[in-house]
């Protein structure tokens, strides 16, 4: 760490504490909040793109992941749904599995040629119409249990935390799949595949009705830390506010949100520590030496493709448990509102700004983007107002101030292209 | 059993929908192989360029209207589209200017490229939503109808009815017309032709001293025209909303890869492909299956393979097969 770094990251932390003073506390912490959640994330995409070279633009599909573990591991089960057609829904997943393996078995064993495209069509084809047989009716049942409440088959009822972890492993396990059929493709290929398959898995959350109830969303899922009423009628908090003289209502949400900002800095810290160890490890350096030169390192006896699997899942997992996290703070699972914009390509320009291949760019970039996006959200509409304040009211005035919620794209847009051209390596470049 | 109302089942509800979309989906993929072939990347903005480029087109509709201009049944969106494709390509040629041309002089790697694209796409994306909003704007006039379900059956006495849009008719021929302007131009013209020889080799024919400069100018020139074409016409037949034609680009991308990056006749065919396959597996095939086949065999369900909300699932399953099997595309992509 050099002065420079510290003087970056001291700059940041003072516009946080500045936005505390001069908005509210409440908006600098939960955008704190939000922009560890990112952070965390561009600490994944860096892993793939900084360290390996790997262009995934799916990161939307893990964090959506993420929140979907958490619907499954946290929410309560609805034991009716489990009745009427859980092992039926189960059975058909497990049918579909074999489905596919056979697929890929039948691929593998059989001679290239006519037969093999045959077989596979068949195996496939029919396997579709065999798997949507079993598949319908179970669900539909589940479905048809309580469909304003639930209507899906719930989670385990686990405590939340362990929701986090188990987020990053489903984002694995799916991670691991793309990996075994997408890998291959070379750099922009594998941009607009990854991309399509965040766009399969948000549409699959959004119709999986019997999953996590689609688009009627999943509301209220527990949380890891207390409530603010919970706060609100603890009468030694009420004491507590009285003798210090704040308010408790805004008290109780400050706690809750510091709370949320030290679980969530542990994890960050958790991140850090490991993908700085493993970067600085024999196995980061070869993991670099294949980004530089994927020739001379294959060349070396290195396994390219087994060490561009390896990151691929580990990084995803980083963005799956950020993504729960990001659930979890939400209180609930809404795949409507993933958008590729947000959650793939602000993370990108996070990584890219701070300073891609270095862990430290990733969390400024991330801290700060992170930042910049929601405080434009709060003050570009004041800005706009000032600015427009001369004018003659009118409909350009009204149009002005409508849309200076749509700054914030554009302004991302120029930063991104401005560090691209004048300071490639980011903020805090790689060593 | 009556095959011929089948038959106008399958033309009204998957035909001539699949076929208007094809054609809307080859524009768009055209302009994205055109930008591949020549300036060898993917273009992550071509979905935003087709949204500014409507979105000219609009304000130019909305002008000519509010002067009491009109295309009499045509839609006046036609004679703003000029405008808008003017606007749009100065805008692109800006871009490639202040944006492009340094990293193309740097000989930058493709993913660089694809990353600055995605800056530029969050800049026109970003100007897009500040100068008409977010909102679904409908900028359709004239004539709804070339002839409606109702006079069909009128005229036909079937039972069911064939309806066929202005706005399906015109991004027919509109398509038809500009492909074959854009295939003449490239087989039959010195720009064209030296931009053929470009793609191929970019060595040769800087040997053979063809300026690159204005290549790649003319490259954007011609994309910007396609995206806005291609929007204009999408937007005519459904409506316009930014952020779908963001979304676009998926599909758009799909049939660009599909066909075979860089060559401009697997993109037409790729966007057929992409529309049809969308269409089809996701329509519900109950009522053609009810006409056509005997009344003992008459289907229970509704005969849908997948709900309409996967249709881009069905676009990208098809890329994913089509670059594990072939990675160069149906017809003869680059691969670089």
């Amino acid at each position: 760490m050099n002065l420079r770094t510290v003087a970056l990251f001291a700059g940041l932390a003072l516009m946080f504490i500045l936005t505390g003073q001069l908005q509210s506390w409440n908006l600098s912490l939960s955008i704190l909040n939000t922009a560890l959640l990112a952070a965390i994330m561009a600490m994944g995409v860096n892993m793939q793109w900084g360290f390996a070279g790997l262009f995934n633009t799916g990161i939307m599909g893990f964090v959506a992941l993420g929140g979907l573990a958490v619907v499954l591991v946290s929410s309560e089960p609805v034991p009716d749904a489990w009745r009427a057609g859980g092992p039926g829904v189960l059975a058909a997943l497990i049918l579909g599995v074999s489905i596919i393996s056979l697929s890929i078995i039948a691929y593998k064993k059989l001679p290239a040629g006519r037969k093999r495209t045959w077989a596979m069509i068949v195996i496939l084809g029919g396997g579709f119409f065999v798997f949507r047989a079993a598949f319908d009716g179970p669900v539909a049942l589940v479905e048809s249990v309580n469909p304003a409440t639930s209507g899906n088959l719930g989670g385990l009822g686990l405590p939340t935390l362990v929701a986090w972890p188990a987020g990053g492993l489903l984002a694995a396990v799916v991670a691991w799949a793309i990996a075994k059929t997408a890998l291959g493709l070379r750099s922009d290929y594998l941009a607009i595949a990854t991309l399509g398959i965040a766009e399969i898995i948000i549409s699959v959350m959004k119709n999986e009705d019997w999953l996590a109830r689609g688009v009627k969303n999943v509301i209220s899922l527990p949380r890891p830390v207390p409530y603010e009423v919970d706060f609100q009628a603890d009468p030694l908090f009420l004491t507590w506010a009285d003798r210090l003289g704040f308010d408790p209502v805004i008290g109780s949400s400050i706690i809750v949100k510091l709370c949320y900002a030290g679980l969530f800095v542990a994890v960050l810290t958790l991140v850090i520590f490991l993908s700085e160890r493993a970067l600085n490890s024999p196995w980061g350096r070869m993991i670099r030496a294949i980004r530089d030169n994927e020739v001379s390192a294959s060349a070396m006896g290195k396994n390219v493709t087994g060490r561009h699997l390896q990151i691929f899942v580990i990084g995803s997992a980083v963005v799956g448990v950020a993504g729960a996290m990001m659930t979890t703070m939400d209180g609930q699972l809404t795949p409507g509102t993933y958008n590729p914009l947000r959650y793939t390509f602000l993370v990108w320009v996070m990584v890219i700004v701070g300073g891609s291949g270095n862990n430290w760019g990733a969390l400024l970039g991330g801290l700060l983007i992170g930042w910049l996006w929601l405080i434009v959200e709060s003050l570009g509409p004041n800005i706009m107002m000032a600015l427009t304040g001369q004018m003659i009211d009118g409909p350009l005035k009204d149009h002005l101030q409508d849309a200076a919620a749509h700054t914030r794209l554009l302004t991302l847009g120029v930063i991104l292209l401005l560090v691209l051209r004048f300071s490639p390596k980011g903020l805090i470049p790689e060593k | 059993m009556d095959q011929l109302n089948a038959l106008i089942v399958f033309l009204n509800f998957v035909f001539v929908p699949g076929l208007t979309y094809g054609a809307q989906l080859s524009l768009g993929a055209l302009g994205v192989t055109l930008v591949y072939g020549i300036l060898r990347f993917s273009n992550f903005a071509h979905g935003d360029t087709m949204a500014f480029g409507t979105m000219v087109t609009i304000l130019f509709t909305w002008w000519f209207q509010s002067m009491g201009f009109h295309f009499g049944p045509l839609p006046t969106a036609l004679l703003a589209m000029p405008f808008g494709i003017l606007i749009t390509a100065l805008f692109v040629l800006g871009t490639d200017r202040v944006v492009y041309q340094f990293y193309r002089k740097k000989k930058s790697v493709s993913t660089i490229l694809v990353i600055v694209s995605v800056g530029v796409m969050f800049v026109m994306n970003g100007l897009t939503r500040f100068i008409i909003g977010v909102e679904n704007r409908n900028f359709e006039d004239g004539e709804r109808f070339l002839i409606t379900a109702r006079d069909f059956k009128i005229l036909t006495g079937l039972n069911e009815g064939l309806a066929i849009k202005t706005t399906q008719v015109i991004t027919v021929v509109v398509a038809i017309l500009v492909v074959t302007a854009m295939f003449w131009f490239l087989n039959h013209t010195r720009t064209g032709k030296s931009m053929r020889a470009f793609s191929d080799n970019e060595d040769l024919a800087l040997l053979s001293g063809i300026n690159p400069e204005r290549v790649v100018q003319v490259t954007w020139i011609l994309a910007a025209t396609l995206a806005t074409v291609a929007g204009v016409l999408y937007g005519l037949d459904k409506s316009f909303k930014p952020f779908t034609y963001f979304q676009l680009l998926l599909p758009i991308f799909a049939s660009a890869i599909v066909g075979g990056l860089g060559n401009p006749l697997g993109a037409i065919a790729g966007g057929f492909i992409i529309a049809f396959s969308e269409v089809m597996v996701t329509y519900a095939w109950k009522k053609v299956a009810t006409y056509a086949l005997p009344d003992s065999w008459a289907p229970d369900g509704l005969l849908q393979l997948m709900s309409t909300d996967y249709k881009f699932a069905v676009s990208f399953s098809i890329l994913i097969l089509v670059l594990l099997f072939m990675p160069t595309g149906l017809f003869k992509g680059k691969s670089v």
